[in-house]
């Protein structure tokens, strides 16, 4: 893990991101989830992700573990019924509250998704300054260049691209186009980067790289990921909280701890039946 | 448990199958014969016609004068000939169609300007933002609409604004070049909404909700991401209602009135189409006139012709790569 982390600073060399922020806090305060007025999904959630931290989410299939991270950027409501009740705190604010804008809220609360969605009718470049152009921030095309660039090279993809930044994202294979999902995300500047199954849809190689990219991202994002893959919570994050759903198919949290603990000295008899593949 | 007869060898497997496999092949045969000459039959007809309309378009409008193919400038750049009206020669003058193309390109247009963006809106509406049952009823109307026999268009225009809801003629309007039009964006209104929803409905949500993850609202989701991922499909539905409102007669019947022998650019004043010249001049005693009812099947075919190039045109430049 150090060498591959070692190779990625490698391509990082000589381009100190001009990126200042740090990474938010986010506070989880009984949380309930719905997919309609009456069918709840994740019940009574409460937890805090430090900043700066990478917080895996793993758990059986139907724990509700998308669905949890779904509310973090109130992506889960644009379903049609869906809502959500209780607190999340974005360093102090409830997203939640009636005042509080969800559109606002998606530009701190960055998302990459399970499958790869580059804009096919953008290219490369039009893909990564997405977010910026299309909310109307008006940049010279210098200015632009340098955001681009930047992004790219934090995402690990500017020199795969460098040369075809005018080809449509589409081009490019699945594990790149993932990398320039993170890039895209990352240009809006977020405090929060959500991954939903990043990897799920990747090869090993593609998969190990986008790992690589989080322990750079780490130190000015706040990373929470979901993932179905022990061994990528495990080699990834820092910490890990384990769902799992009841007999109501209701999902709980139930233990969350040091990655390092969950992993070798589980308190819960549930996680630990778990992650020694007993079921799920 | 009962026991199971041992398996026949392979060979003997393959022999008994033999005389059914053979007659399988004949059955085989025979009906992708008969499913040929079902095809052929159905492109006979779309030949023939095609065909017919070339070979007696054609001679409208490239005559044959002195043994030498001609071009028929006057076919484009006059409009009917007057009763009587002889050239040079003594032989009947036909005077041209531009009367009937002019109104056509008219009406098209002024449908078109009214039409495409209502039946985008409705597209958009029922893709976007329609929710539950609401949204089902307006897509049976659509739907319902896109179905509608053209005539009933017409007459609908033609009782509301021509004859007048009081059924003696005190409609607000004459017959028109508005009336017309009218009837042609009802007609372009449903087949917009009901191809360009479908084909929105092809946008996965993932690119919906990237749109959203990076703090778009929705409308300029669905204006910037939404709609360009699909101009192609878009572009294509458009083009392909006007090419069906471009070949309209019925309803131009009922509302433009007879074909206006002058050209008219007055949308308040009676008008002439290409396909109301085809219906008056097919079944006339002049000869000429009866040419000129070809000459313009084959301009309508040609611009058919060419807005389907267009649309293979746009589809095969812009695809949507899943």
């Amino acid at each position: 893990m150090t060498t591959n982390l070692s190779s990625v600073a490698a391509m990082n060399v000589g381009t100190a991101p001009t990126v200042t922020n740090k990474g938010a806090t986010l506070s989880v305060r009984h949380l309930n989830v719905y997919y309609n007025k009456t069918t709840l999904v994740v019940g009574d959630v409460s937890m805090d992700f430090e900043p700066n931290t990478i917080t895996a989410l793993i758990g059986p299939s139907g724990c509700g573990k998308s669905t949890l991270i779904r509310t973090f950027n109130r992506m889960h409501e644009t379903l049609r019924g869906a809502r959500a009740e209780g607190e999340v705190l974005l360093d102090g604010e409830n997203i939640y509250a009636p005042s509080a804008d969800p559109v606002r809220i998606r530009r701190r609360v960055g998302m990459v998704f399970q499958k790869p969605n580059p804009f096919p009718s953008m290219s490369i470049y039009d893909n990564v300054i997405a977010g910026l152009k299309l909310n109307g921030v008006r940049q010279s095309r210098a200015e632009y260049d340098v955001i681009v660039e930047n992004c790219l090279r934090q995402a690990a993809l500017w020199d795969e691209v460098k040369n075809k930044l005018k080809d449509s994202g589409g081009s490019l294979s699945g594990g790149q186009m993932q990398r320039l999902c993170i890039a895209r995300a990352l240009a809006v500047e977020p405090e929060i980067i959500l991954l939903d199954e990043p990897c799920s849809a990747l090869d090993p190689i593609a998969t190990l790289k986008i790992e690589e990219l989080l322990q750079q991202l780490v130190e000015k994002y706040t990373i929470i990921m979901v993932t179905h893959n022990m061994q990528q919570a495990s080699r990834a994050s820092e910490k890990t909280a384990f769902l799992m759903a009841d007999e109501k198919r209701v999902g709980h949290l139930i233990e969350y701890a040091l990655t390092s603990d969950i992993f070798t000295r589980p308190k819960d008899r549930r996680t630990e039946d778990y992650i020694s593949g007993r079921f799920g | 448990m009962a026991q199971i007869a041992a398996p026949l060898s392979r060979q003997a497997v393959l022999a008994a199958e033999l005389p059914r496999y053979s007659a399988r092949r004949l059955t085989n045969n025979i009906a992708s014969l008969i499913l040929l000459a079902l095809t052929v039959l159905s492109v006979l007809f779309l030949v023939l016609i095609v065909g017919f309309v070339l070979v007696r378009g054609i001679s409208t409008i490239f005559p044959t004068v002195d043994g030498h193919l001609t071009f028929n400038t006057d076919y484009f750049t006059q409009s009917g000939a007057a009763p009587g009206q002889t050239n040079a020669d003594g032989t009947p003058y036909a005077g041209g169609v531009l009367n009937g193309i002019i109104g056509t390109l008219e009406m098209l247009a002024f449908g078109a300007i009214l039409a495409v963006p209502i039946g985008l809106g409705t597209a958009i509406y029922l893709s976007e933002y329609s929710v539950g049952q609401l949204g089902e009823i307006v897509r049976f109307v659509v739907n319902l609409l896109a179905g509608l026999p053209s005539v009933l268009v017409g007459l609908f225009i033609w009782a509301l604004l021509i004859h007048g809801i009081n059924g003696d003629g005190s409609g607000i309007l004459g017959y028109s070049g508005l009336a017309g039009g009218l009837s042609l964006a009802i007609i372009i209104i449903p087949i917009v909404a009901s191809s360009v929803e479908s084909i929105l409905m092809l946008v996965p949500s993932e690119l919906r909700e990237a749109g959203y993850a990076l703090g778009l609202p929705k409308w300029r989701v669905i204006l910037r991401i939404v709609l360009p991922t699909v101009g192609g499909g878009v572009a294509t539905g458009i083009l392909l209602s006007l090419a069906r409102a471009a070949g309209e007669t019925a309803p131009l019947i009922l509302t433009v009135g007879g074909a206006n022998q002058f050209v008219n650019t007055d949308l308040l004043q009676p008008m002439s189409a290409m396909t109301l010249q085809i219906y008056n001049y097919a079944t006339s005693a002049f000869k000429t006139q009866q040419d000129q009812a070809w000459g313009n099947a084959l301009v309508l075919v040609a611009l058919i012709a060419m807005f389907s190039a267009a649309v293979r045109l746009i589809t095969s430049r812009k695809q949507y790569d899943n």
